[in-house]
């Protein structure tokens, strides 16, 4: 008989962080992205994902709304703004 | 999110947590042929609470100092199988787990040469279990164990030298990193995982917890520390120091008013010069200044 | 094949039998022996290992747990203060559910510092979820590491298996032990197969948190698990039993004598031969003695000693270690079996011995059959010097 024991990744959806949001979220403006990437480098959740220039955006279920992307952004390219309605939090 | 993630969001650390920076480089760094051994510590418990799982590698916790002896069985396991050469091995902890606790097995994992990269992620206290002095805790510094008062400054021990503790050793790399030069750490850890033999590498990584910072400025601490040269960015390859981050450095004051952990100082100038001190000594020992009008 | 041999190398060549990938230890008398013969083995390129000499026993059992995670047999061995040393790894291995054979050569606990043999180190460990097997003499030694693995790695258990042997006594004495063939020991212990194992083809998370939500099950699982090994372990015997020859019957309780006996002594390990000894000769002038020799510690066969014992009259345990404050630890399991039991010995004397390697003789034990009568001993430590003692400490 086993209980709990091992986890695979495939499994595992995390914690909905999201929720631990208050004030504020960040918006990916996608208009002067040079898609160097820092953004996703910085990101503590690792939820901020993007390909060319200007396709890069987070995962609002995981991000706890730290700030850190909008403030390496070198073009200023992502900016933090008051969260939306509650409909619109998700 | 992508399901081949080697370090999935939905984790549950601190916003703005600069352990948690580090590692999702650190393993991306590496590679999925990574298997990843941690010590008890927040990185393990914020990213491994059954049912969840933050590692899209093959992970294993088992106790809180034994991560180097565990990766030492692990390395030794692939070995003797005949796939080391096809699976890096990365064992990890916090400053606790490594510079107090976990020193005995780190130190018999660097005898014995195994083919091992060791992470130390420095947020110079035990902050999972709320914020009390370690061995890396730095002078002054304001701890739970270490408060301050009327008649003390705080901390009053300076950080252990584990890079040098390291060095000693005779291992063929050793380097210290830190949150906020993200490059630099990828750069160092892939560095480290092309060379044979134990590597150290020790990740200056704020926590806005313990350090009593807005979370949003982890990388402005982070930075600052280097800057100020009290965290100095180095790397030694097989004993003969191969880089460091030169600097045109600030005043400590700058690095420590943006933390609570300090405050106390602020107030103080004997401790402050002090701390400064430390800093001027760094920036002679590894000749931090830099040569150039700009940083490089 | 057949060798006159020193108990600590019989122990090496069952060990070598098996085909562990990764072996690790730390010197500690009286193990020190099984290692050095491994380690040899290896130099010399008889046994394919990885032997990774380490800075403590809590590292050596942290390797061998890295290494048994990686999918990979691994052996270590160690005694008294190294199995303490080790105690949370110990714990940690059995709550995650990893096979694993680890010799204890059984010796006393500081302190005082005393290097002699005693069943204090692997008793005070009881707890910790492992398979505990006693053994009596080099033979079963052999024997036992080489069930140990087929036990421990079987997909309805993954549990480790403790043998423990006395040490001096048996680590260091010379013995007649057959030495089974490979291809014999190869049909009986096929290699190891995980259930579950770091590898980058399919990852997976090992040693998670698990909060109020979770960690009881995990412990209600190994408690059901060695409820199973009752049953699993008697299957083992028997299939070794076929291979090799030598019957242990359910490999959990040996019952020496005991089935018209008046007064019967249980105990575990090498003491059981000398009591074979006694019972003998007691036997011989018609006194009707026996001896229950307890293997399985844990899981305890709380049924097959009740069997066994439920019509005999009046029972002595002799353990080897103390409880210090409470029951000696064999004795509360004897008196437990039969509590609130219809059929029962009408006396369970409890009887410590051989502390700190006190010899016990074959005086010793006839010594014990005197004092078992119908009024019951409650904890009497045999050999006792009172002139060591002073009510108060000073001069």
């Amino acid at each position: 008989m086993f209980g709990p024991l091992i986890v695979k990744p495939i499994k595992s959806k995390g914690d909905k962080t999201g929720a631990w949001r208050i004030k504020l979220r960040p918006k990916f403006l996608q208009k002067n992205c040079i898609a160097c990437r820092m953004c996703v480098s910085v990101c503590p959740e690792a939820c901020v994902q993007g390909k060319e220039k200007n396709t890069f955006t987070c995962d609002y279920n995981y991000c706890k709304g730290c700030g850190l992307c909008a403030l390496v952004c070198p073009k200023d390219d992502i900016v933090m703004t008051e969260e939306e309605a509650e409909g619109e939090k998700k | 999110m992508e399901d081949r993630a080697l370090f999935k969001p939905g984790h549950t650390a601190c916003a703005g947590c600069g352990q948690a920076i580090a590692a999702h480089l650190v393993i991306e760094a590496a590679g999925s042929n990574t298997i990843v051994v941690n010590n008890t510590g927040c990185l393990e418990v914020f990213s491994t609470r059954y049912p969840e799982t933050a590692w899209g590698v093959p992970w294993i916790h088992s106790l809180f100092e034994n991560a180097a002896a565990v990766a030492s069985g692990v390395e030794a396991a692939l070995i003797y199988l005949g796939k080391k050469d096809a699976t890096n091995v990365i064992a990890q902890a916090g400053d606790g787990g490594t510079a107090d606790i976990g020193l005995q097995a780190l130190s018999g994992m660097f005898e014995r040469g195994h083919d091992i990269l060791y992470v130390c992620y420095d947020n110079e206290a035990y902050e999972n279990t709320g914020i009390q002095r370690s061995g890396l805790t730095p002078y002054g510094a304001n701890t739970t164990t270490s408060p301050p008062s009327a008649i003390s400054i705080g901390n009053i021990r300076p950080k252990k030298p584990m890079p040098e503790i390291a060095l000693a050793h005779g291992i063929p790399y050793v380097a210290t990193c830190s949150a906020g030069f993200t490059q630099d750490l990828q750069r160092k850890v892939k560095k480290a995982i092309s060379i044979k033999g134990p590597k150290y590498i020790q990740i200056h990584v704020p926590c806005p917890l313990g350090w009593r910072h807005e979370p949003g400025l982890t990388l402005e601490v982070a930075k600052l520390a280097v800057e100020t040269g009290l965290y100095p960015l180095i790397e030694y390859e097989n004993g003969v120091l191969a880089s460091r981050k030169t600097i045109t450095p600030k005043p400590v004051e700058e690095y420590l008013k943006i933390q609570g952990r300090f405050k106390h100082l602020l107030g103080n100038p004997e401790a402050v010069k002090q701390i400064q001190e430390i800093a001027d000594n760094n920036i002679k020992k590894y000749d931090l200044r830099s040569k150039e009008p700009k940083d490089n | 094949m057949r060798e006159f041999l020193e108990g600590s190398r019989a122990v090496a060549e069952a060990i070598k039998l098996c085909k562990p990938g990764v072996i690790s230890a730390y010197p500690i008398t009286p193990q020190t022996h099984i290692v050095e013969e491994l380690a040899q083995m290896v130099a010399d390129g008889e046994l394919n290992a990885q032997f990774v000499n380490v800075e403590s026993e809590h590292s050596a059992a942290s390797v061998v747990l890295g290494a048994v995670a990686t999918g990979v047999r691994a052996f270590t061995a160690t005694s008294s203060q190294g199995l303490l040393y080790m105690a949370e790894v110990i714990f940690n291995i059995a709550g995650m559910r990893l096979p694993l054979v680890l010799t204890c050569a059984n010796r006393a606990i500081s302190a005082p510092i005393n290097i002699w043999n005693d069943q204090q180190d692997s008793v005070s460990l009881r707890d910790a979820g492992w398979i505990q097997l006693y053994v009596e003499n080099n033979q079963e030694a052999v024997d036992f590491h080489l069930m140990g693995y087929r036990i421990s790695e079987d997909k309805s258990i993954m549990l480790p298996v403790m043998v423990c042997m006395d040490g001096f006594i048996l680590t260091h004495g010379m013995e007649p032990v057959d030495i089974p063939e490979q291809e014999k020991l190869d049909k009986f212990l096929p290699a190891y197969r995980p259930l579950y194992k770091l590898d980058p083809a399919e990852p997976l998370t090992m040693g998670l948190l698990a909060d109020p939500d979770y960690y009881l099950e995990t412990r209600f699982a190994i408690q059901e698990t060695l409820k199973e090994a009752l049953s699993f372990i008697p299957k083992i015997s028997k299939e070794f039993s076929s291979i090799f020859g030598r019957d242990y019957k359910d490999c959990l309780i040996e019952e020496y004598f005991t089935k018209d006996a008046e007064k019967v002594i249980v105990a575990m390990g090498s003491v059981c031969g000398t009591i074979k000894e006694v019972v003998d000769e007691l036997r011989k002038k018609g006194k009707k003695v026996g001896l229950l020799k307890l293997i399985s510690y844990r899981p305890f066969p709380y049924a097959k000693v009740y069997e066994a014992l439920k019509n005999v009259p009046l029972v002595a345990v002799l353990d080897k270690a103390v409880s210090l404050g409470a029951y000696a630890p064999l004795a509360i399991e004897i008196k437990a079996t039969f509590f609130g039991k219809k059929k029962s010995p009408k006396v369970v004397s409890s009887f410590v011995a051989g502390l700190g390697g006190r010899d016990i003789t074959l005086d010793s034990i006839k010594e014990i059959f005197r004092k078992l009568s119908q009024k019951e001993v409650n904890q009497e430590f045999i050999d006792l010097k009172p002139e060591l003692l002073r009510e108060e400490y000073g001069g």
